[in-house]
C-alpha cells in the first residue's frame, strides 16, 4: 500500500524520525491557518506548499512551491489544490490534487552549511535481507545518481538476528561526511528510521531528501512509504491511511471482489486465473498485433460471480475491443467455467465486443461444447496457439 | 531418480484438517502420494481421512518418520510453520500459503541458514514428480512420467507448459514450483541445478516473471555448468514499471528486473528463449533432436 507524504511523515515521527513539519490543509484557507499554526509552532516565517499525490517529480511538475508571506501561501495553495499535476512517474494524463501539505521551510541559513542526502530502506531480494541504501547526492533522481556516479551510493545490510547495529549507524553518518553534531543527530535518525521500517512491516522508505540544517539537525524533508500488503492483518489501524482518490476506480471495484486487477492502456482486455499465466496472456495478446488494456487474475476459483464482474470492470474501458478469457483449469473444471461464463455474459446483457474464450485443462472439450453451443457471440479455443490466432484476427 | 520427492517420500500435512488443507492431501493421497499424517496444533490424537493427526511437528517426525512436509497453514501462522518443521527436522518443506508477510520471511530464511532443511515457496503449487508423489495443488493428471524438469515461479503458467509437453510425448522427471513472493527458499538456480544434476531428467524448462534477478542468476550458472538443453520463457513482457503483477515478487524496481533483459541474459547463455509461452513445449521437443 502506498500512502501519502503527510502520512508518511507522522507515522516516522511516532517512531521518533526527526522530519521537516507540516499540516495538511485541503483548501487555501486551512492552508493559511496550517501556516500560521506552524509559525507558532516552529517560528517559520516562510512555508514550502507541497500536493500531496502518490507519485515522485512532484517539484519538478510545479507541485511543491515555496511561500515568502502569508499570501502567497494563500495564493500557490489555492493554484495547487485542484490542479492536475504532471510528473513522469503520473503519465501524460497527470493526477488531480485534493490535499497540500503545508511545511516548514527547514534551508533557512545558519551556522554551517546545508546538506541533502538520499536514504531508503528495502529489502534486498538476493540475500532476503533489508538493507539502508544511502548516498551523499540527495535531492535528486536516485537512478541518476546510480548511472551516474554509482561509487557514491552506499549499502548496509542489515543482519535479521541482530537487527541494525550501533556501528552500522555510525557508518553510515562518517560515510555521509558527517561530524560533531549533525554526526550524532544522524546516528539517531537512521537507528529510528530502521526501528520504524520493521515495526510497520515497510516494503519501502525512501527518504529523499535527509536534510542536515544550517543548525546541524537531520530531518525527512520527504518520505515515500510503501507498506507490506501481506502484513496489514497486523496493522488494522493502516486502513484509515489508503486514499481511494489515488487509486484507478476499476482497480478498487476489483479489489472489492477480491479481484487481482491493474488496468493498463491497450485494447485487448484479459482475464486469467492465476498471476504468472496473466502476465503470460498479456504478452500473447501483444504478440498477436493487440495492446494488452488489464492484467487480471481472478485467482482459484473461477465461478459466474468472479466472471461477471471481472467483465464488467473490463467493459468499463471503451478503448477495449475484444476480450481473452483464459483459463487453465486444475482443480476447477473447464466446463463449470464455461457455464459460469455464459451465465455471467446473459447476466450483463448487451456486450458489444467479441470474447474470446480459452479453456484447457480438467475437461476442456465440454468447455468448449458449451461455449460454441450458447448462441452468444463468443469464440473458443483450447490451445493458446488458437486463442493467440483468434486475437489477431479480431484486432487487425 | 527424480529430485525432491519421490514414492519414498513420507509426507505431513501442516494445516491438515482445515479446508485447504483437507482438500489437497485427499488429492495427494488419491494420486498414490505417501502421506503419513498430518498436523494441527490442539487436534493431536485424533484422525483425519483415515490419518492420524499431531499437535507438532516433531511429535509427527517420531511417529512417522515424515521427511517432507507441506504447508496449508494461513498467512499469518506460515513462518512458524515452516521454522517448526526445520526444527523437527524435515529435510523438504513446501509451503503452498501465498500472502507471507515478507518480514516474517526474513526471519525464516536467516533460521533456516546453516539448517539442513530446504525450503520450497511459498506461494508456489508445490513440487511433483509423476507416478511417484504428488505434493502440493497442482492437477495431477495433466503430468506423465518422463524426463523433462520444469522450474517456476508462477502456478497456471507451469500447468500449461506441463500441459504442452505431456501432449507432445514429453513426459516429466520432476516439476518445481518454486513461488512467485519476494523471498522464497529455493531459487531458480537451485531448481536448476537440482535438475541437471538429475540422471533421469534430460532437458530442463525454467520458467520466470518480471522482478528480482533469479532468472539471470539460473543463466549465468547454466552457462558455466549446464550438460543439458534449458527452455526458458519470462512472463511478463508487457507489465509495467513499479506496478505489483499479482504475484508479490512480480514488480519492476530497475532495468535489470524487466522480462527483456532477463530475457537478453537467458540468450547470451544460451538457453533456449520463447517469446511466445504457447511455443514452450515445441520448443523443447525441437531442443532435444
Amino acid at each position: 500500500m502506498n500512502i501519502h507524504e503527510y502520512q508518511g511523515k507522522e507515522l516516522l515521527k511516532s517512531f521518533g524520525v526527526s522530519i521537516q513539519e507540516g499540516i495538511i490543509a485541503e483548501t487555501p484557507e486551512q492552508a493559511v491557518e496550517a501556516a500560521k499554526e506552524l509559525h507558532q509552532k516552529t517560528g517559520t516565517g516562510w512555508w514550502v506548499v507541497k500536493a500531496q499525490i502518490h507519485a515522485g517529480g512532484r517539484g519538478k511538475g510545479g507541485g511543491v512551491k515555496l511561500a515568502k508571506s502569508l499570501e502567497e501561501v494563500q495564493e500557490l495553495s489555492s493554484r495547487i489544490i485542484g490542479m492536475n499535476l504532471v510528473t513522469h512517474q503520473t503519465g501524460p494524463e497527470g493526477k488531480f490534487v485534493r490535499k497540500v501539505l503545508v511545511a516548514q521551510d527547514v534551508y533557512y541559513p545558519g551556522g554551517s552549511s546545508i546538506r541533502e542526502f538520499y536514504m531508503s530502506v528495502l529489502l534486498n531480494r538476493q540475500t532476503g535481507r533489508n538493507i539502508i541504501m544511502y548516498s551523499t547526492e540527495g535531492g535528486m533522481d536516485i537512478e541518476e545518481v546510480a548511472e551516474k556516479t554509482p561509487h557514491l551510493i552506499f549499502k548496509e545490510e542489515v543482519d535479521p538476528g541482530t537487527g541494525l547495529l550501533s556501528f552500522q549507524a555510525r557508518k553510515i553518518a562518517f560515510k555521509l561526511g558527517l561530524s560533531g553534531k549533525s554526526y550524532k543527530e544522524m546516528v539517531k535518525f537512521v537507528t529510528a528510521l530502521y526501528r520504524a521500517y520493521e515495526s510497520t512491516d515497510a516494503s519501502l522508505f525512501e527518504i529523499n531528501p535527509v536534510l542536515k540544517t544550517s543548525d546541524d539537525y537531520i530531518l525527512a524533508v520527504d518520505a515515500k512509504v510503501n507498506l507490506d500488503d501481506n502484513a496489514l492483518f497486523r496493522h488494522a489501524d493502516y486502513a484509515v491511511l489508503r486514499d481511494l482518490n489515488e487509486e484507478e476506480p476499476a482497480e478498487t471495484e476489483a479489489s472489492a471482489h477480491n479481484l487481482n486487477f491493474v488496468k493498463l492502456d491497450g485494447n485487448v482486455g484479459c482475464m486469467v486465473n492465476g498471476a504468472g499465466l496473466a502476465m503470460a496472456t498479456m504478452d500473447i495478446i501483444k504478440l498477436s498485433g493487440g495492446d494488452p488494456a488489464n492484467f487480471l487474475d481472478v485467482g482459484g476459483g473461477a465461478n459466474a460471480q468472479t466472471v461477471e464482474a471481472g467483465l464488467k470492470i473490463i467493459l468499463s474501458d471503451n478503448n477495449v475491443k475484444a476480450i481473452l478469457i483464459n483459463i487453465f483449469g486444475g482443480i476447477v473444471r473447464c466446463d463449470r467455467v464455461a457455464q459460469g461464463v455464459v451465465e455471467a455474459y446473459k447476466k450483463i446483457g448487451e456486450v458489444s465486443i467479441p470474447v474470446i474464450v480459452r479453456l484447457q485443462g480438467t475437461n476442456a472439450e465440454g468447455g468448449k461444447k458449451i461455449i460454441d453451443e450458447s448462441g452468444l457471440k463468443v469464440y473458443s479455443a483450447i490451445t493458446l496457439k488458437e486463442a493467440s490466432e483468434l486475437v489477431q484476427r479480431l484486432v487487425s | 531418480m527424480s529430485v525432491l520427492v519421490n514414492k519414498d517420500s513420507k509426507v505431513v500435512v501442516q494445516g491438515f484438517t482445515g479446508s485447504e488443507g483437507t482438500f489437497h492431501a485427499s488429492q495427494m493421497i488419491e494420486y498414490g502420494t505417501n502421506v503419513v499424517g498430518g498436523v494441527t496444533p490442539g487436534k493431536g490424537g485424533s484422525q483425519h481421512l483415515n490419518l492420524p493427526v499431531y499437535n507438532t511437528v516433531e511429535e509427527a517426525v517420531a511417529n512417522t518418520n515424515a521427511n517432507v512436509s507441506v504447508i496449508f497453514v494461513p498467512p499469518a501462522f506460515a513462518a512458524d510453520a515452516i521454522m517448526e518443521a526445520a526444527e523437527a527436522g524435515v529435510k523438504t518443506i513446501i509451503t503452498i500459503t501465498e500472502g507471507i508477510p515478507t518480514a516474517d520471511m526474513v526471519k525464516v530464511k536467516h533460521y533456516l541458514t546453516g539448517k539442513e532443511a530446504r525450503l520450497v515457496g511459498p506461494n508456489c503449487p508445490g513440487v511433483i514428480t509423476p507416478g511417484e508423489a504428488k505434493v502440493g495443488i497442482m492437477p495431477g493428471f495433466i503430468h506423465q512420467k518422463g524426463n523433462i524438469g520444469v522450474v517456476s515461479r508462477s502456478g497456471t503458467l507451469t500447468y500449461e507448459a506441463v500441459d504442452q509437453l505431456t501432449k507432445l510425448g514429453l513426459g516429466q522427471s520432476t516439476c518445481i514450483g518454486i513461488g512467485g513472493d519476494p523471498i522464497i527458499g529455493t531459487t531458480t538456480q537451485e531448481a536448476v541445478e537440482l535438475l541437471m544434476n538429475d540422471p533421469d531428467t534430460d532437458g530442463i524448462i525454467m520458467i520466470g516473471e518480471i522482478g528480482g534477478s533469479m532468472e539471470t542468476d539460473a543463466a549465468r550458472w547454466i552457462k558455466e555448468y549446464g550438460s543439458k538443453p534449458v527452455v526458458g520463457f519470462i512472463a511478463g513482457q508487457t507489465a509495467p514499471k513499479g506496478r505489483r503483477m499479482g504475484h508479490a515478487g512480480a514488480i519492476i524496481g530497475g532495468k535489470e528486473d524487466t522480462a527483456a533483459a532477463k530475457m537478453e541474459v537467458m540468450r547470451a547463455c544460451g538457453l533456449h528463449v520463447v517469446e511466445s509461452p504457447a511455443d514452450i513445449g515445441a520448443t523443447m521437443k525441437a531442443a532435444l533432436e
